[in-house]
């Protein structure tokens, strides 16, 4: 993976004295909260409900084990022993004091980490497949460019005060695990004539009022993609809404032009931009790609996986993926036990999985958008040793997207934002649905919930959206079915009235029993409401 | 006099600024006043004339003079490029960035905390408006 040379090392450490210096004036009184806000901002410090909250970027979701050992002494020493790891690939700890801040940012600096852009106004932490580099339909490893663009990003001095936060995910492979169009800008990396180059998406995203993202080009070739890029929020920057936080989007800005006239904008703006030298050279990508050569694969390893035991057997079925090399598979590692908060790790959790990718992945681990860890190259021989390992650490929950795989957002127990709780509505529907069996049965559904319409848990890119609203006082929960974030991007419809805690797990029972009594072979739950529309689902929910 | 922050070699300019709108129809105006909203290309036809532009940032979290300020730049404008209004001592760096070589913020800055600023980071990632040199430049110099 990605190492810091002495420039990307020399970066980090700066922002580190500024942050300090900024807290010291905060602390003495130097400057008002308001003056202090931007800028702790600008370094992924939020207050919360109870406390600060810190945003530490895991870039493209790619950690090292020294990395990951790093996120658990940091729960451990300036938390309450826990982190939570969020849809963007990141890790939040929620417990933060102040005047901590700037020591735990050099602890991260100590292993090449930060929290630069993970909030504010401005090009926020990149996002990629978590399969990088080891799925075997990818046409290129998506993480050489997303690090060329985390560097054109980070510090971006035309892009720190946008209309709106802007992210930006890349893939390289037909197969979406990244969301990718539901991002401010998308990147699918394709091949023509054997060149790689990008397809380029823009304008998707969720919140109040969720945009699947268009194509605006459908060919950058890899030496301009950074100017391309650049027009693209060029055109944003100079035109998107500032007269209202909830339009400022580029979502916005796209659909109120149109495509072929944002897209004709980006175009005039890109054929000035590239004219001026800012592309990187190809010898700056070769330098990144050469980080994310293939790690020294053993070759002539066994395909074959003792499946003696049957609990095994299940988590291997459920949470491991293929992998391009023969003899290695992809563990995903579920942080949805059954009774447990979607995306929280302890401190021992964080440093055994650490530890595992030490031992048994090439030192690698993957952070995904759904809340999961993903120990990326596993040799198939050694799977059984892992299992037995995370079971003991509460870690060998087996269900990989089924419906207790739950994204939510912190909702009204952390979030300020918030209009209603969202853990406490996964930890109900999860324990409805805790039988194993029953869950292998309904097999694939993405159970999304929001606390709120900002929709942080991705909530319209659910099979089964929910989205907590706040009615008169009381919390109350909207059903909505058919959202998908991936290759078959969709957004979800409100199924109608909404429900209180208990009814809406109780919706979502009825809905899965239709969904059980007339699926047709092969059908996911998605498949069934698309096939057959909200009508029936709708009798069963409310009939 | 107006109290300027001026990284220019020669004296800042006193003239006071027209409108884009007033601007266009006054051949002899050589310093003119960009709104937000308003389009840094409308002036690209005057540049060789222009002695001054202001580019206004009635609040600071309103970026669009960043990008108003590269424009003029990249069109070759070399006259004095002003900052006035909502401009914050952490906001000076981005700025100078993007092409700005004077200041007039509404609230006046302390030097020794607009020059820490500006002293604040060893390298910049990204070929913008200076002449710094991006680090993938440094790296493959």
């Amino acid at each position: 993976m990605y190492q810091y040379d002495k420039y990307d090392q020399a970066m980090v450490d700066a922002r580190v004295a500024d942050f300090r210096d900024q807290t010291r004036r905060r602390l003495t009184g130097e400057m008002t909260e308001e003056q202090f806000r931007p800028l702790r901002l600008m370094n992924g410090l939020y207050l919360q409900l109870h406390a600060y909250m810190l945003r530490v970027a895991v870039p493209y979701g790619t950690l090292s084990s020294r990395q990951m050992k790093m996120l658990g002494h940091i729960a451990r020493k300036y938390d309450k022993d826990y982190g939570h790891f969020t849809t963007r690939q990141n890790i939040q700890y929620n417990w933060i004091k102040l005047e901590d801040a700037p020591d735990i940012l050099a602890d991260l600096a100590s292993v090449e980490m930060h929290a630069i852009q993970t909030s504010g106004n401005c090009i926020r932490n990149i996002s990629a497949d978590q399969y990088a580099g080891v799925a075997a339909d990818e046409v290129a490893d998506p993480r050489p460019w997303a690090e060329l663009l985390r560097q054109w990003s980070s510090f971006h001095p035309e892009f720190t005060y946008l209309p709106r936060k802007f992210k930006i995910a890349v893939i390289a492979s037909t197969e979406d695990r990244a969301a990718m169009r539901l991002h401010d800008i998308g990147i699918e990396l394709v091949k023509r004539d054997g060149k790689i180059g990008a397809r380029v998406f823009a304008g998707g995203g969720m919140g109040r009022t969720p945009m699947i993202a268009p194509e605006i080009s459908e060919f950058v070739s890899e030496d301009e993609i950074i100017s391309y890029v650049e027009a693209c929020l060029r055109v944003y920057n100079r035109y998107g809404r500032r007269d209202n936080k909830y339009k400022a989007r580029i979502k916005i800005l796209v659909h109120e032009l149109g495509v072929a006239e944002y897209r004709r904008q980006v175009e005039e703006e890109f054929a000035h931009i590239k004219t001026l030298g800012i592309d990187p050279p190809v010898a700056e990508l070769d330098r990144i790609r050469a980080f994310f050569a293939d790690p020294p694969y053993e070759t002539g390893l066994s395909d074959a996986i003792d499946r003696s035991d049957p609990d095994f057997a299940l988590w291997v079925d459920q949470q491991v993926a293929a992998h391009k090399q023969p003899g290695y598979a992809i563990v995903n590692i579920s942080l949805k036990p059954i009774t447990g908060i979607p995306g929280d790790a302890s401190s021992d959790q964080i440093e055994l999985m650490a530890d595992l990718a030490e031992r048994y992945s090439f030192d690698e681990l993957r952070v995904t958008h759904a809340q999961n860890i993903v120990l990326p190259s596993v040799r198939k021989a050694d799977l059984y040793t892992v299992w037995q390992q995370l079971r003991g650490a509460g870690l060998a929950e087996a269900n990989l997207d089924l419906i207790t795989d739950i994204i939510a957002c912190p909702g009204l127990d952390y979030c300020s934002l918030a209009n209603a709780r969202s853990i406490p509505i996964a930890q109900k529907i999860a324990q409805r649905f805790a039988d194993p069996v029953r869950q292998r049965e309904l097999g694939e559904i993405k159970l999304k919930i929001s606390g709120c319409i900002n929709a942080c848990g991705h909530h319209h890119a659910g099979h089964i959206g929910i989205l907590g609203v706040d009615r008169k006082g009381t919390e109350n929960y909207q059903l909505l079915f058919g959202g998908s974030g991936a290759e078959d991007c969709s957004l979800g419809t409100i199924a109608g009235p909404g429900f209180d805690e208990n009814g809406v797990v109780d919706a979502i029972e009825k809905a899965t029993d239709l969904y059980l009594a007339q699926r047709q072979p092969g059908e996911r739950f998605v498949d069934t409401y698309r096939r057959l529309g909200m009508a029936p689902f709708k009798e069963a929910i409310y009939g | 006099m107006v109290d300027v922050i001026s990284f220019r070699d020669d004296a800042s300019s006193q003239e006071p600024t027209v409108t884009v709108e007033s601007f266009a129809g006054q051949s002899n105006a050589t310093a003119v006043r960009l709104e937000p909203g308003e389009d840094a290309r409308d002036l690209l036809p005057y540049l060789t004339r222009l002695s001054l532009i202001e580019v206004n940032f009635p609040v600071f979290g309103d970026g669009r003079g960043y990008s108003a300020a590269r424009i003029l730049r990249e069109a070759g404008y070399a006259g004095e490029l002003r900052a006035v209004g909502d401009v914050l001592v952490d906001q000076i760096p981005l700025m100078r960035r993007c092409g700005f070589d004077s200041f007039v913020p509404d609230v006046p800055l302390d030097a020794a905390a607009v020059d820490a600023a500006l002293n604040r980071y060893p390298e910049v990632y990204q070929k913008t408006a200076d002449a710094r040199s991006p680090i993938w430049a440094l790296r493959h110099g």
